[in-house]
């Protein structure tokens, strides 16, 4: 099954009517990796999927006090009512700890979940240098990154959080 | 019926456990048994006042209502719905609580079935939606609601919870809330839709992909890692429930079905499947579905819903009318596969006796259990704990606590979410008028 190729399996299947492969229809239509492009958005923790482009914590400053600080609060703290602060400890000590920015394994989660979810009222609308630069101020208000340091493709996935060697995986053998 | 031979006499009603509990056999399929003892009863004084004369109520009298073409429940069931967290879709998630306690059976009416939205309800035309398959597969393909009606079908039967269904029982003190404010984030249907492994047979799989991810069409584009393994076991492309097409609650046009799998999993709208080589660590595995233990450490990847039962009647919310016969029921499930057995106990779990499923009993689906159960009208604690065919047993809540933790002051908010995949026992208190708590026993 991992082996075959589709096309010409289908081919065949037209051809020989039996084979295992007569049994799927065969109506999924062609297309290639450059006409997914729009959905094709998720970065990956080795770096995989990360767009170009670089952004500072001076330069994601602005930009979170425009468009991020009305939820989350200003300087990452105190949001608003049912919000999440972007900042918080990177200590987990109680089953019920709030979990902020530091909890990631990953800061490319941190670029992700922003470049396809937020704003919330108008998602899918910064463009790669303000994820970065959002990314980068996030990470520096947590003081994981330092203020000046730059977050783009190849330095982003290098950030090392401070929660990534708590986590284990419950049950390996599902995977 | 009328030849039953003497050796299917039913047990005599006999106590089979502490505090009243009878055997299960006299239940299935023998109400002129219980009938029987219910005369016994009042031949013991246990039953009401005679009955009053009959007469013609008043829709009895005249022509009814006209019949509409998509019918609703009775105007006097105005009070069987989902309870909301965010009636006024604010910029926030919703949560719609399935009302357990209210209802009876396995299937969950499309209506009161669950719904956790993160970003609200997209208004999907099922014309123009599609799903994208591509990554780390031979042929990268798309298929539309219409392709995918003409491939084979299947129909199964299964749960889906949230993985933060039950959360409030991680406090250290029991909440006063009914089975739907804490067990509301799950609901069961009958689900009809396309094997994934059939779509990922015409792609073509790399063997470097161990992953998939799944995404979805709403705005927050919501995605989940999922092992490959999963995929090929028994996910699903969903396109029907209960028989009718999605509700847009639960992921109309189409969403990825993964039974036994924490409900967020099961991506709604699923619009991108894509195939990798390692885990995306969405937004949701690596925060909100990663849980915090005792020692410090958190787990990744819990995916599966572990073996749960909590007893529906009766329970918070409702009161017992007086000492007599009663039905325990209640459901239990398990995302690793059928019940084998659930027990029951009225004493706060010194006895237990085997409760009686209904069948059939399907995998990774609700299966309704029932105990009879004659209370005398003392105060009892009523538990039930499930078994699963892989041998897993629901924890009693001292050796969950023991494991998972609880909270260090009460939990006072019923939506509050202290951690993730409570599955241990729940306990309701009965007292001498009737009236029921929800307590730890």
């Amino acid at each position: 099954m991992c082996t075959r190729k589709p096309l010409l399996a289908l081919v065949l299947a037209v051809a020989f009517a039996g084979t295992a492969a007569a049994e799927t229809p065969g109506l999924g239509k062609p297309i290639s990796e450059a006409d997914i492009a729009a959905w094709n958005i998720e970065a990956l923790p080795d770096g995989n999927g990360l767009p170009p482009g670089s952004g500072t914590p001076s330069q994601g400053a602005p930009i979170y006090a425009q468009k991020c600080a009305m939820c989350h609060g200003e300087n990452g703290v105190n949001p608003a009512r049912g919000y999440s602060p972007m900042v918080g400890p990177a200590k987990f000590d109680r089953i019920d700890t709030f979990k902020t920015v530091p909890y990631y394994k990953y800061a490319t989660t941190l670029f992700d979940v922003i470049r396809r979810s937020m704003p919330y009222q108008m998602p899918k609308t910064l463009g790669n240098d303000e994820i970065y630069a959002l990314s980068a101020y996030i990470l520096s208000l947590n003081k994981i990154i330092g203020e000046n340091e730059m977050m783009d493709a190849k330095t982003l996935p290098q950030v090392k959080m401070p929660n990534r060697d708590n986590f284990v995986i419950w049950a390996p053998d599902k995977i | 019926m009328s030849n039953r031979k003497s050796r299917n006499q039913p047990p005599p009603m006999e106590p089979v456990a502490g505090n009243g509990l009878l055997d299960r056999r006299a239940l299935l399929g023998r109400g002129i048994i219980l009938a029987g003892t219910a005369a016994a009863g009042a031949a013991s004084g246990l039953t009401s006042a005679a009955a009053e004369p009959l007469k013609n109520d008043p829709w009895s009298l005249e022509m009814g209502a006209v019949v509409p073409p998509y019918q609703v429940p009775s105007r006097f069931e105005k009070d069987v719905i989902r309870t909301r967290s965010n009636p006024n879709n604010e910029f926030r998630n919703s949560h719609a609580r399935t009302p357990h306690h209210l209802l009876q059976g396995t299937v969950t009416p499309n209506g009161l079935f669950f719904t956790i939205s993160h970003s609200g309800l997209p208004d999907i035309d099922p014309a123009q939606h599609k799903l994208v398959i591509h990554g780390l597969v031979k042929q990268p393909l798309v298929y539309t609601v219409e392709s995918l009606s003409r491939y084979p079908m299947v129909t199964r039967m299964h749960f889906v919870e949230c993985s933060g269904n039950s959360a409030p029982m991680f406090s250290s003190e029991p909440l006063q809330a009914s089975a739907q404010a804490l067990h509301g984030l799950c609901s069961n249907a009958e689900w009809t839709g396309v094997l994934l492994s059939t779509l990922l047979e015409e792609t073509g799989i790399d063997p470097k992909a161990k992953w998939l991810l799944a995404e979805g069409a709403d705005s927050l584009a919501l995605h989940r890692s999922v092992p490959i393994k999963k995929a090929l076991d028994d996910a699903m492309i969903a396109l029907y429930q209960n028989g009718e097409r999605i509700q847009p609650g639960n992921g109309y046009p189409m969403r990825l079905l993964l039974p036994g799998y924490q409900g967020n999993m099961n991506v709604k709208h699923v619009r991108r499947i894509k195939l990798i080589d390692q885990p995306a660590m969405s937004f949701y595995e690596a925060k909100t579905y990663s849980q915090i233990l005792p020692d410090g450490k958190m787990w990744l990847f819990h995916f599966t819903q572990e073996v749960k039962s909590f007893i529906t009647h009766p329970s918070f919310g409702q009161s017992l009318k007086g000492p007599g016969f009663y039905e325990i029921s209640g459901i239990a499930y398990s995302g690793n596969g059928r019940i084998s057995k659930v027990a029951v106990s009225a004493d706060g779990g010194k006895s237990w006796a085997q409760a009686a499923l209904q069948e059939p009993v399907n995998p990774k689906a609700f299966t309704r259990f029932r105990m009879p159960w004659r209370w005398d009208g003392q105060p009892v604690v009523l538990q039930s704990r499930a078994w699963d065919e892989s041998g897993a047993v629901q924890p009693l809540r001292a050796e969950f606590v023991a494991a998972r933790g609880q909270t260090e002051k009460p939990v006072t908010n019923p939506l509050a979410f202290p951690n993730q995949h409570y599955n241990s026992i729940t306990s309701w208190g009965i007292d001498n008028t009737g009236g029921i708590k929800h307590v730890y026993a």
